[in-house]
């Protein structure tokens, strides 16, 4: 993937028939309304910078910036054209002809080098109150998390003050007869919610899973694959590969949305042998669902005074038609009145290096889910992805709403008996 | 290239960050669905009719031509600048400005998305039916320009049909509005009906003041496979006999359902040669009735196989086979002409079978499908471009089809308008003294052919 170039997307740019149907599903183009800014235009300026139309320029890497990679566009084109990858490899080449932006060096300096992440969030966690001046500037979550986000009154998870893999070992073994699941953490688990993966770990072992959680996985890539930061996300790649392929796990499961879209269909084009790792990758909650946990989570006990709870679609999960996994679960839980809430497939603005750049479409992108919330009168919003996690629950708070925001994860560890 | 000095008023008109003069934003303003490209020299997004009457009068004074955009999503090349000049875009004026329940009519910008538009009316419990495929993006402006139909309008009629009255920006600049706000108005000309349709030839709108109507209850969705071409079109004539008039009467031919067989993996039984999708919407007892009625009628018609949908999904994975046709037709050429005439329903069946034999005598596929119960076929042309003769065989099968329709009583265009693409054929419809009368009322209101020029007529 890393090292296709934009000329080896000329043919999918030539299957956009400019219908304009990606107006519709484009988050940015919902806000902005310029045609620069949606796919069908994205994809005619790549298209006239091959042509030698456009150069190169500080104008056409700010329109390429201009894109979350929610991928909402191309499920919806009729010719399937890839515009999330076609902006991905005009955001590499971007890079490599006038190298990263000082942010995008950072990046690939910690992403590289785990110890220096370590380090940066173990010294975090003593600062927890202000915390993003010691989160590793390039450890994947300040990506998500940008500076802007920090300095205005958005409230963050504190930083564990041990990051998730270090609490376990690496093995927990489970019945002879049951598979072997290994467990993709990804940066935001493993620094900032490393509660999602207790809850993980509590329902596999319920299940009764015999559980891998490679100590030397890393970052997903997806963070520099969005910087256009071709050769860290390469790097990134080799040692996932290298980590995964100790064991031979019957699969590999995320709870995170972009960890799943990164470890599945970008890490699948390195090469064969990542396409065969690719291919294991699984969302938690497909997982669960074909293991029969919901017929399980059906046949608890009733509860009195169940609490009222609406889905976020997360675009990385949605985009890979996975919608109905997670609100089964949610609608098997006895504790849990599920509802449905308007808007629930909306983006909810994040996206990358997007927000970085664009805090204030971002924003207002996100805004857009407030009404649904609102309306739906749930409690609580679950979703399936940490980094729509942290976006909800700013916009609720920016919204004055009095939701809280919870991964799926965490409702169904909390139903679930303790293992005996 | 506009002077400096122009795109400084332009500036001074709009704000500056509402022109640009960006090869980039050039770029991306040079197209619509018709794939064709023509640069303008400028793109501005003005936000109100005081604006847009500045700029023409400008634009009157220094001879620059304007061209009218929405969403860009017309299939006949209407907000192409094909000669340079001024592409005005009216997606930032969106507000919808008002829904009066008690009169129910609404008045909107132009640069609304259709199909926000009809969720917010929906929303109170009203309706506004005219249902273009490309309603989740068009804009309302765009359906007025053109006169959209969709499906629904079997039943409900066209877009012109819910146009009440406009406010529109004339070639020369004057703010004029058009119509009103009441169900019956005969002071004057009919403007507002002259407006939809002009295709931006004749003003910009700039206000637009839609009839409503009160939500049906609910809806049903039937899909009906018949053993052949005729079979469907002798259905739709039994439906209509009955005096039932459904709410969309959508077919696909037997080539049509080949694409959909071969890029969906649908399994359509080989035995179906065509297809009706056929819904009727009303009060609950009603639309029971009547989908019982028509099943009845059409069932000695050569009927293979019958879905009715129960549940809002099924009719949904109903629709979800019509939406596939489109996708799936590249998988058998990678580019089409995509024609939309209209007969008289009763000649639907006539007109497929002699497209057919066009196809046979050029030797390139073509697939018909569309509203039935109008007479709205999309005759869907599929080539490739870059193989040698493929273009010319193409330009004479349009040109054929063109003149089946119009032996048949028909039209050249039903819905996409004639824009840049069909100008060349227009006279095989019109008759000389109609052109005439035409591009009288186009020299009249527009005489240094500022707005939109190049459309419609040849020049
Ligand atoms: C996938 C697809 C499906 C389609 N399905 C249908 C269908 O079912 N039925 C149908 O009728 N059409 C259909 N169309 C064609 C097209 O969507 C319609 O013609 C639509 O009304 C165009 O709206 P727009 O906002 O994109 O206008 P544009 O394409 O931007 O402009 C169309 C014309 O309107 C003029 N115009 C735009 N705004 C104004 C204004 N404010 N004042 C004056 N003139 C203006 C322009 O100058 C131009 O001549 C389809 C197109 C696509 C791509
Ligand atoms: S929906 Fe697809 S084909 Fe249509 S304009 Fe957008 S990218 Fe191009
Ligand atoms: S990937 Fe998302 S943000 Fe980017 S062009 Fe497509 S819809 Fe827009």
């Amino acid at each position: 993937m890393s090292s296709k170039k934009l000329k080896d997307f000329e043919e999918q740019i030539r299957q956009c028939v400019k219908c304009g149907t990606c107006q519709a599903y484009c988050p940015v183009f919902g806000e902005q309304k310029r045609e620069s800014v949606v796919a069908r235009g994205k994809i005619a300026l790549a298209q006239a910078l091959l042509d030698g139309d456009v150069e190169l320029d500080r104008r056409f890497a700010g329109d390429m910036s201009q894109c979350l990679l929610c991928g909402s566009c191309v499920d919806k084109c009729p010719n399937l054209v890839p515009a999330d990858e076609i902006v991905m490899a005009a955001r590499r080449e971007i890079t490599e002809k006038h190298g990263p932006t000082s942010f995008g060096r950072s990046l690939s300096l910690a992403l590289k080098n785990p110890s220096l992440m370590k380090w940066g969030a173990r010294g975090a966690s003593l600062f927890s109150p202000i915390l993003f001046k010691k989160v590793p500037e390039g450890s994947g979550l300040r990506l998500r998390f940008p500076a802007p986000y920090v300095t205005r009154d958005r409230i963050i998870p504190e930083i564990a003050s041990r990051p998730f893999r270090d609490r376990h070992p690496e093995f927990i073994p489970g019945e002879k007869d049951k598979p072997l699941v290994a467990f993709f953490t990804g940066c935001m688990i493993h620094f900032m919610y490393p509660q999602i993966g207790e809850s993980v770990l509590a329902i596999l072992r319920r299940m009764g899973m015999n559980i891998w959680i490679p100590s030397e996985q890393g970052c997903c890539g997806l963070p520099a694959i969005s910087a256009g930061d071709g050769a860290t996300v390469e790097e990134l790649a080799d040692r996932n590969l290298a980590a995964f392929e100790k064991r031979e796990p019957d699969v590999i499961l995320t709870a995170c949305a972009s960890c799943h879209a990164g470890m599945s269909r970008h890490f699948a084009e390195f090469g064969e042998r990542q396409k065969e790792l690719a291919k294991k990758v699984t969302d938690i909650h497909v997982f669960l669902e074909r293991e029969g946990l919901i017929e399980e989570l059906k046949n608890l006990p009733a509860k009195t005074d169940p609490v009222r709870v609406a889905y976020h679609d997360p675009c990385h999960l949605r985009t890979q038609g996975i919608t109905k996994e997670p609100r089964a679960l949610l609608r098997a839980l006895p504790g849990v009145d599920y509802i449905e809430m308007e808007g629930a497939d909306r983006c909810c603005g994040l996206g990358g290096t997007f927000s970085v750049y664009h805090y204030e479409t971002s924003k207002k992108i996100g805004a857009r889910k407030a009404p649904g919330i609102e309306a739906s009168g749930a409690e609580l919003v679950a979703t399936a992805c940490p980094g729509c996690m942290m976006q909800l629950q700013d916009i609720i708070n920016q919204a004055g709403l009095p939701q809280k925001v919870v991964h799926i994860l965490d409702l169904i560890a909390k139903e679930l008996p303790e293992h005996s | 290239m506009l002077q400096p000095r122009i795109v400084e008023i332009l500036k001074d008109i709009v704000g500056k960050e509402n022109v640009s003069t960006d090869k980039s934003d050039l770029i991306c303003y040079s197209y619509d669905a018709t794939q064709q490209k023509f640069l303008p020299d400028a793109v501005v997004h003005p936000g109100n009719a005081q604006e847009i009457s500045l700029i023409l009068k400008m634009a009157n004074s220094e001879g620059i031509p304007v061209f009218p955009r929405g969403a860009g999503s017309g299939f006949s090349g209407g907000s192409l600048p094909v000669r340079g000049g001024i592409s005005l875009v009216t997606t930032r004026m969106d507000r919808i400005l008002r829904i009066d329940e008690d009169n129910l009519v609404a008045e909107v910008e132009p640069g609304v998305v259709t199909e926000q538009f009809q969720q917010a009316v929906e929303k109170v419990g009203l309706f506004y039916p005219p249902d273009p495929a490309s309603l989740k993006f068009s804009t309302l402006g765009g359906n007025v320009a053109e006169c959209a139909g969709g499906p629904r309008c079997v039943k409900y009629g066209v877009t012109k049909d819910y146009i009440l009255g406009l406010e529109v920006v004339t070639p020369k600049g004057d703010i004029i509005r058009t119509g009103g706000e009441t169900m019956k108005g005969v002071v004057g000309y009919d403007l507002t009906k002259l407006m939809c349709g002009s295709e931006g030839t004749l003003g910009v709108i700039t206000k637009i003041i839609i009839k409503l109507l009160p939500k049906p209850e609910a809806k049903k969705t039937m899909l009906v496979l018949f053993n052949s071409i005729d079979g469907a079109a002798q259905g739709v004539s039994a439906i209509t006999r009955a005096k039932i008039i459904p709410t969309t009467l959508e077919f696909m031919d037997s080539s049509t359902l080949e694409c959909v067989r071969q890029a969906t993996g649908l399994k359509i039984p080989e035995a179906a040669k065509a297809v009706l999708i056929i819904e009727v919407d009303g009060d609950r007892d009603l639309i029971e009735r009547q989908s019982e009625r028509i099943l009845e009628i059409i069932q000695p018609l050569g009927v293979v196989e019958t879905q009715v949908a129960r549940t809002p999904a099924e009719s949904e994975d109903i629709w979800k086979v019509r939406r596939s046709v489109s996708p799936s037709l590249r998988k058998v050429n990678p580019d089409k002409f995509n024609e939309d005439i209209c007969v008289p329903r009763s000649r639907v069946p006539d007109m497929i079978r002699a497209v057919e034999k066009i196809g046979q005598r050029h030797q390139i596929p073509i697939v018909s499908f569309g509203h039935a119960g109008d007479g709205n076929i999309h005759v869907n042309i599929l080539i490739d471009r870059s193989a040698p003769g493929e273009m010319e065989k193409a330009d004479h099968a349009i040109k054929e089809v063109f003149a089946e329709a119009l032996s048949m009583g028909g039209t050249m265009s039903g819905e996409h308008g004639v824009g840049n693409t069909k100008a060349p054929y227009i006279s095989m419809e019109l008759d000389p003294a109609a052109t005439e009368y035409m591009k009288a009322v186009k020299r009249a209101l527009d005489p240094k052919n500022i707005l939109n020029p190049g459309k419609i007529f040849l020049e």
